[in-house]
């Protein structure tokens, strides 16, 4: 191709991007950067079951009103099914019915709320009654349990602090661990409270993450605390932050409920948008709308992360055809960024070099045994899970819990990583292998830290557009026949020649 | 600033970087379809024999294992030869047994090897080890190069080979290299092995490099680096001209050795040859490309071509230094 074409191909490109982007900002009023606005959180949770061949109903527990969290809309309408919400018991409950319906199901219940610190709901005591009756040998060692706690504390919260502390600590006394026979924790510190005259019951809440998928419902313990509940994790004790803790279900009935089906599940998946409530809204009732947000949120959650790869793809073209920094796989920094975001870049490191080095030493050992390749690697794979599965474990036993994040990088990718840096080792000497090690972990921190930024993810995401002018930045790269930075140093030699 | 250069100064001497060599010599001259002839020895080798190129003549190829055992006899009955991969790069997976030793094999650094390992190295080979990507591989087992006298002296290890580039079938700057101890033997200039650069005109030694520093002596032989001459000079400029001829690709470079009865012989090509030569010579490519890109003349013939490279290209190239 010509240069000119070339050049006006590229400039179109950009400002394709740009123009739509620009004319998005002006039509629906999105904000260019992620700005103060109130976050808004769209949850979406999937029920899924087989339905038995005649009439099916499904009813899924919605959650109360609370503090912290003001709720926008809601919509649960499924292809097919009949959709209401049914006000009557307890809780507002989502209520899908249909006469005759067979096979796999999947129903989705979807709400839209602000996170709002600020916000207070008035909440009633509730009446005192007993949840679990102890009985016999139970009664005995429940009662003795609160004999010895009771006088160590103050007030209701200060006792359920000292039952989950109680609890958790290993070895429990005899009459605690007989009692975690029969009782879950969750419910025995429930159990124990109500025993005790305070008032505690189990709820079932959700933690707010961005882009989370899958997630499930957890267990946590509310006490009565004079003016209101207090939130406790039945492991850690009292959570004082409760900003992204969306509580679901608070008693009876269950949460989801399935009559004419089996197999029912229910996941929930979520993300949060900056933009404002009322631009959503708009959105929201545009027939037309072609934004990422009108897909599913689970599927918006992985797109969030989707639509940063191109720009950590720019980082390693501009890396390698600019610098000229040497990395080991083309494109393995990106991968390793990727990772690197949903574990933090510190735990990240830190496990990736502890997983490579570790199979690395174990590699060395494989190359005395004289596989060949294709064994040699499964082999290396198999080792990586290893190591992954000990670093996991090891530093969840160590209170760690950052540890685990090492299950997010891609085991085959970690496995040739380390037959790479092997083979570069032997072949050209552990300098080589440091060196395009080196590279390669500076290409994927800076990719990271680029792909992280606040303001890249919500361009990525809320203005796709833009990935236009990526794309003409990258064809402009591919084009570059300069000279790369570093071989302005390689090319040294020639200093005595010039004048 | 000792430590960087300007891309002023750099393109005042025409030096070439890899993005310029990979966009606008690879990419722009070198067909794809033309890769596989020299990426795979053993298709070079066959290639080389039918235009009638002289190469090391090939004893065996082995691609499956049970071909292994069938050639064993074979083996054992040879003194002398070299395996390399198919598919090498970077002097990987080569062997090269120099005399035999009561049964065992001698490598040609002395040290001593039994059948067992050279049957290993027969295996890793085909199974991948050393080539790209890991796909199976064809082992190659080809006679023995004998140094030329010459350069007893000059090499650790490995035979000193000639790298020469080929712009549209004419020589444009060549380089001796020769293997070290830092090099393992091997020819590999970023393995820490020295370049000699090489006046294309005349076939005499310009400077010597180690690792981007100039030196006058051989490092491990304390031999001395100037003064030297290649003998049969146009002999290979001509063989490494007709290796564009037979592969069609406009940019290469050619490895080529001086064996000490048969003369020049091609050893291998390659169709992304390295920068490193630049600084063997202390000369830019750019300009000499430049020079042969605005060249009208209508298919030259082969000695065309070499003349046009021994008389310097219509410039005075290569005296530098």
């Amino acid at each position: 191709m010509q240069r000119w074409p070339f050049v006006l191909a590229v400039a179109l490109l950009f400002l394709t991007g740009l123009s739509i982007a620009a004319y998005r900002y002006l039509d629906t009023g999105m904000p260019p950067l992620p700005g103060q606005e109130r976050t808004v959180w769209q949850i979406e949770a999937r029920i899924g079951f087989t339905a038995d061949g005649g009439a099916a109903e499904a009813l899924l527990t919605l959650p109360p009103d609370q503090n912290g969290f003001e709720f926008l809309s809601e919509t649960g309408a499924s292809p097919g099914f009949g959709f209401a919400i049914d006000r009557a018991g307890p809780q507002r409950r989502a209520h899908w019915t249909k006469r005759t319906v067979e096979g796999s199901q999947t129903l989705f219940y979807k709400l839209d709320l602000v996170q709002d610190t600020g916000r207070r709901v008035t909440e009633d005591e509730p009446n005192r009654r007993r949840a679990v009756s102890f009985d016999g040998a139970y009664a005995t060692a429940a009662n003795e349990v609160l004999n010895a706690l009771t006088p160590k504390s103050a007030n209701a919260k200060s006792l359920a602090e000292q039952l989950i502390q109680e609890i958790n600590t290993e070895p429990q006394d005899q009459n605690m661990s007989l009692l975690l026979q029969r009782y879950s924790a969750v419910r025995l510190t429930g159990a124990l409270l109500s025993q005790a005259n305070v008032s505690a019951r189990t709820v079932k809440a959700l933690r707010l993450r961005d882009g989370r998928r899958r997630q499930r419902l957890r267990d946590y313990l509310q006490v009565w605390d004079n003016d209101g509940w207090l939130l406790f994790d039945p492991r850690r004790g009292l959570i004082e932050d409760t900003a992204d803790i969306l509580v679901w279900q608070t008693g009876n009935p269950a949460v989801l409920e399935v009559i004419g089906g089996s197999r029912s599940r229910v996941t929930f998946s979520m993300v949060s948008q900056t933009h404002s409530a009322l631009g959503l809204a708009r959105e929201r009732y545009n027939p037309f709308d072609l934004s990422l947000q009108s897909l599913p949120i689970a599927e918006q959650g992985m797109f969030k992360l989707i639509m940063t790869l191109p720009v950590g793809a720019l980082v390693v073209v501009f890396m390698r055809l600019f610098v000229g920094v040497p990395t080991s796989g083309t494109f393995m920094p990106v991968l390793i960024a990727l990772a690197f975001l949903q574990t933090e870049l510190l735990a990240g490191l830190i496990g990736l070099v502890l997983v490579v080095g570790a199979g690395l030493l174990l590699r060395f050992y494989l190359s005395a045994l004289n596989l060949l390749l294709v064994a040699r690697i499964a082999t290396i794979v198999v080792l990586v899970i290893a190591l992954v599965t000990l670093l996991a474990v090891v530093s969840y036993r160590l209170g760690l819990i950052s540890g685990l994040a090492i299950t997010f990088f891609p085991m085959v990718i970690l496995a040739w990583t380390v037959e790479r840096m092997s083979i570069l080792w032997e072949e050209e000497g552990p300098l080589e292998a440091l060196i395009q090690g080196a590279g390669s972990l500076l290409v994927a921190v800076l990719a990271y830290s680029v792909m992280s930024l606040a303001a890249v993810r919500h361009l990525a995401f809320n203005f796709p557009e833009l990935h236009l002018c990526v794309l003409a930045a990258i064809l402009l790269l591919g084009r570059y026949t300069g000279y790369r930075l570093l071989e302005l140093h390689r090319f040294t030699p020639f200093l005595k020649h010039s004048p | 600033m000792n430590w960087l250069i300007s891309p002023k100064a750099l393109r005042r001497q025409g030096v070439m970087g890899m993005n310029q060599r990979n966009l606008h010599f690879v990419g722009r001259y070198n067909p794809r379809q033309a890769y596989p002839l020299v990426d795979n020895k053993l298709r070079t080798k066959r290639l080389a024999e039918r235009a009638g190129i002289p190469m090391p003549a090939l004893i065996h190829e082995v691609s499956r294992q049970h071909q292994i055992e069938a050639i064993e006899p074979d083996l054992s009955r040879l003194d002398e030869f070299v395996i390399k991969p198919a598919h090498g790069s970077g002097g990987k997976g080569i062997l090269v047994i120099a005399s035999r030793d009561r049964g065992a094999f001698v490598k040609s650094s002395g040290e001593r090897v039994d059948l067992n390992h050279v049957k290993h190295l027969l295996t890793n080979i085909i199974s991948g080890l050393y080539s790209l990507g890991g796909r199976s591989d064809d082992a190659i087992i080809e006679s023995l190069v004998h140094t030329h006298p010459m350069f007893s002296n000059l090499s650790i290890d490995g035979v000193p080979d000639i790298r020469v580039i080929v712009f549209k079938g004419f020589p444009v700057m060549a380089m001796l290299r020769l293997g070290t101890h830092a090099s393992d033997g091997k020819a590999n200039l970023h393995q820490g092995a020295i370049g000699v650069g090489i006046d294309i005109q005349t076939g005499e030694g310009i400077g010597a490099v180690q690792r981007n520093r100039p030196l006058t002596k051989h490092p491990d032989t304390g031999e001395p680096l100037q003064g030297i001459a290649i003998p049969n000079w146009r002999d290979l400029l001509t063989l490494a001209a007709r290796c564009h001829d037979v592969t069609g690709l406009g940019y290469l470079g050619c490895d080529i050795v001086i064996d000490a009865d048969k003369g020049p012989l091609l050893l291998e090509m390659n169709a992304r040859p390295g920068l490193g030569i630049q600084i063997a010579n202390g000369n830019g490519l750019g300009e000499r490309l430049e020079a042969i890109e605005g060249l009208e003349l209508f298919a030259p013939s082969l000695e065309e071509r070499v003349d046009h490279a021994m008389n310097g290209l219509g410039h005075s190239f290569g005296t530098a230094v």
